[in-house]
């Protein structure tokens, strides 16, 4: 060591010349983030998609279409599903197909009627395989109480996909009465999750080429119309409800904030999250908040019906750690803010893109 | 979780945070060496629950951010060849280079890969007989054994398409060029406890001689990094200025010696430049002479690459705690999170984040308006997207 202290001291470091990278930020390619739920998805809608076609309906940003029509408000939506692997502990491509697009319709309050479904299949794909994802497809929607009700096939050649590619779209209806989008959450809303997070996206990564790492996580795919509908029998003025899929919890949360200039203030104690998720979280260096959900909701809710609505939630099967994990503020709009364990605070900000396993 | 829960208790961190007020008489610098305790401090709110006497500087222990310009446009021309499968961390993917990153070489067909570990690339080379795989291997001396056991591996297995693209880079030295540099403020650290768990603790007696600093060998959870700063501090106060392990249960003197052979056996020591700090002498490793042929820089031939460091911001002297952000005159104005000029602007860890942050919340206005220590999470402005 002496040796190389001496060196050191004979060419010292001038920390006025220190510098540190930026990431970049303008892509002119799509880059993975893109498709990441997050700011750099935020961009391409905003840059791209809103330019050419925007409209107001589309502007309201809902994870569902709010459409007035006929004399009845209809809840419209889509998705395309690419995860890989196709099928996961908990779920599959098929489960994932439907209740995505079942969960979308729901958080606009809407009860889910019927679905369509888009197959890109690549060539070469086992039928066998295409077969499974059409059984899940088939047991999801028998389920969540939907029918597929038109569909569409589409073969790619070899190399050209991966595997299959499901693409759905939902309808259904609002029912009188309900307004749930974002711009309603108003301070002093009682914000509650409807239980543990971040199980599915840790059950994919576990399973995940190249990062396989033994955990008994299974995804938390589930439907989550019926209990919606639980939630608004004991209370219609529910404010916003969201299903935080891609960027977690986190990017549902900054949503919120963002569309109705409110504040958000969590208590990170009472943020539930499964052991095996902060193992494989720590592990990783991943922060749970961020980690996608397919079977969870996050709803804002008067404070007055905060207590009916959460024991409405946990009469259900879907909803029975349910936990309030904070409130709606006036302070700090567009932000959302955790009061630490430890009596401090930091604020949680929307994922620029992916989350990425840290080196350290 | 074992290990995790118990470092967490919150009465415990109370008690933590009484003993160190009553311990502290006058102010003290510290510098948390490792990226891991600084994320950590941050995420748990500590630094705003401290006296404040006590500062934290947060060190440059962070290995993405230090990996140099140069190294990440050569990872960027090999991972672009056709042949080649490019395995990364992935938190260097977003890492810019000159002009673009992996997630950019990537989205133009590169054949880029997130790995958790090296020995996953070294399972893909061995699937992959007709391809060359590349594994960045970067890091302190946390990462490098395993990367030394992917290459011994490679050899023993006679695989000729596996390489390393190797920039590791080594703690001491850095402490070293900290301690040397002119207007040097830190008078105590919390060494990073996982690279102690491989190298030990005999390196750093040495330094806390000469530099006359306690050297607080300090682990990751709250707990942990609590108990870093109460020796710490302990030192100071009693004009002490030793090594002392605060992380027993994962660090020995002797260090891993399993590890340590490894990394004799495939690496040797070398001179490395560190991003945004320069040349530091004997601040890394190499592949050693015998597994020179595992050398992607070699192998790929952009050992003729050279790139030279742009100066675009003030984030070294915000890092060593000589200005605070606000007293750069791009802060606030062509620099935000929005638009960094550097790393400290952009990453959850960044002292100018967390000071841009701090100014919002409270409603202030004027980018120069002094702001205290506190709260020191960033935030971006953002259109919504819902």
């Amino acid at each position: 060591m002496a040796d190389l202290a001496s060196a050191a001291a004979e060419a010292p470091v001038d920390p006025a010349n220190w510098t540190c990278p930026a990431p970049l930020r303008d892509q002119p390619v799509v880059v993975m983030g893109h498709g990441g739920g997050g700011a750099l998805s935020a961009e391409l809608i905003q840059d791209v998609f809103a330019p050419a076609y925007g409209n107001p309906t589309l502007a309201a940003m809902g994870d569902s279409a709010v459409l007035h029509l006929g004399g009845t408000r209809l809840a419209f939506s889509t998705d395309s599903y690419v995860v890989r692997p196709l099928f996961f502990p908990g779920g599959s491509l098929g489960d994932l197909a439907v209740n995505g697009t079942v969960n979308d319709l729901a958080m606009s309050g809407a009860r889910p009627a019927c679905l369509s479904a888009a197959f890109v299949l690549e060539e070469g794909v086992e039928l066998t395989v295409v077969d499974r994802v059409a059984r899940a497809m088939g047991a999801a929607a028998e389920a969540a109480g939907v029918i597929v009700a038109t569909g569409d096939t589409k073969v790619v050649e070899a190399g050209h996909g991966d595997g299959v590619y499901v693409t759905t779209a939902g309808v259904g209806l609002v029912p009188e009465g309900v307004d749930i989008r974002p711009q309603r959450a108003r301070p002093g809303d009682a914000v509650i999750v409807s239980g543990p997070i971040g199980l599915h996206g840790v059950a994919i990564m576990s399973v995940r080429e190249g990062l396989e790492f033994g955990v008994e996580v299974a995804s938390d795919t589930a439907p989550l119309a019926d209990l919606v509908a639980a939630m608004l029998a004991v209370t219609p003025d529910i404010h916003v409800l969201r299903d935080p899929t891609r960027g977690g919890l986190a990017a549902s949360l900054n949503e919120i904030a963002r569309a109705s200039g409110t504040g958000v203030r969590l208590r990170e104690r009472a943020i539930p999250v499964p052991e095996a998720v902060v193992n494989a979280c720590g592990f990783l260096g991943l922060d749970p908040l961020y980690v996608a959900n397919e079977g969870r909701l996050v709803a804002f809710v008067p404070p007055a019906r905060a207590e009916a609505v959460l024991a409405a939630m946990r009469a259900h099967p879907q909803g029975g750690g349910a936990t309030l994990i904070g409130e709606c503020v006036a302070d700090h709009p567009g932000m959302v803010v955790v009061a630490t364990g430890l009596g401090g605070t930091r604020v949680v900000d929307l994922p620029l893109g992916e989350q990425l396993p840290r080196i350290c | 979780m074992k290990y995790i829960d118990e470092f967490n208790d919150p009465e415990l961190a109370r008690r933590l945070f009484d003993e160190i007020r009553a311990t502290v008489t006058r102010p003290w610098a510290l510098m948390e060496v490792c990226g891991g305790q600084t994320h950590s401090i941050i995420r748990h709110g500590i630094d705003q629950l401290l006296p404040e006497e006590v500062e934290l500087i947060h060190g440059p222990g962070c290995p993405v951010c230090v990996t140099p310009l140069e190294v990440i446009d050569k990872a960027l021309e090999i991972a672009a060849r056709p042949e080649v499968i490019f395995c990364s961390f992935g938190d260097m993917l977003r890492v810019p280079g000159t002009d673009r990153d992996l997630f950019r070489v990537k989205g133009e067909g590169g054949d880029v890969r997130v790995v958790y570990s090296p020995l996953d690339a070294l399972q893909l080379a061995r699937q992959n007989p007709g391809r060359q795989v590349v594994f960045f291997a970067i890091g302190f001396e946390t990462t490098a054994p395993a990367n030394a056991m992917a290459v011994h591996q490679a050899r023993r297995l006679g695989l000729d398409n596996f390489s390393l693209l190797v920039s590791h880079v080594r703690v001491p030295p850095a402490i070293e060029a900290i301690m040397t540099a002119p207007e040097c403020r830190v008078q105590g650290f919390l060494a990073a406890g996982h690279v102690c768990s491989v190298m030990g603790t005999a390196e750093y007696p040495d330094l806390a001689e000469r530099h006359r600093v306690p050297i607080v060998v300090t682990g990751f959870e709250p707990l942990d990094i609590l108990e870093g700063i109460r020796r710490a501090v302990h030192q100071l106060e009693r004009g002490e200025h030793r090594v002392d392990n605060a992380y027993p249960r994962a660090v020995r003197e002797t260090g891993n010696p399993a590890a340590l052979r490894m990394l004799e056996e495939v690496f040797e020591v070398a001179d490395r430049s560190w991003r945004g700090i320069g040349r530091i002498p004997a601040s890394g490793w190499r592949l050693s002479d015998a597994f020179r042929a595992f050398d992607a820089e070699h192998r790929f031939d952009v050992e003729g690459i050279r790139t030279e460091e742009p100066a675009v911001c003030r984030a070294g002297e915000v890092l060593q705690g000589l200005i605070k952000p606000t007293e750069c005159s791009a802060f606030g104005t062509t620099c935000t999170p929005r638009t960094p000029l550097g790393a400290t602007m952009v990453s959850n860890e960044g002292a100018c984040a967390a000071y841009y942050l701090y100014r919002r919340l409270n409603g202030q206005t004027s980018p120069a308006a002094p702001a205290p220590q506190g709260s020191r999470a960033p935030q971006e402005e953002m259109n919504p997207v819902g």
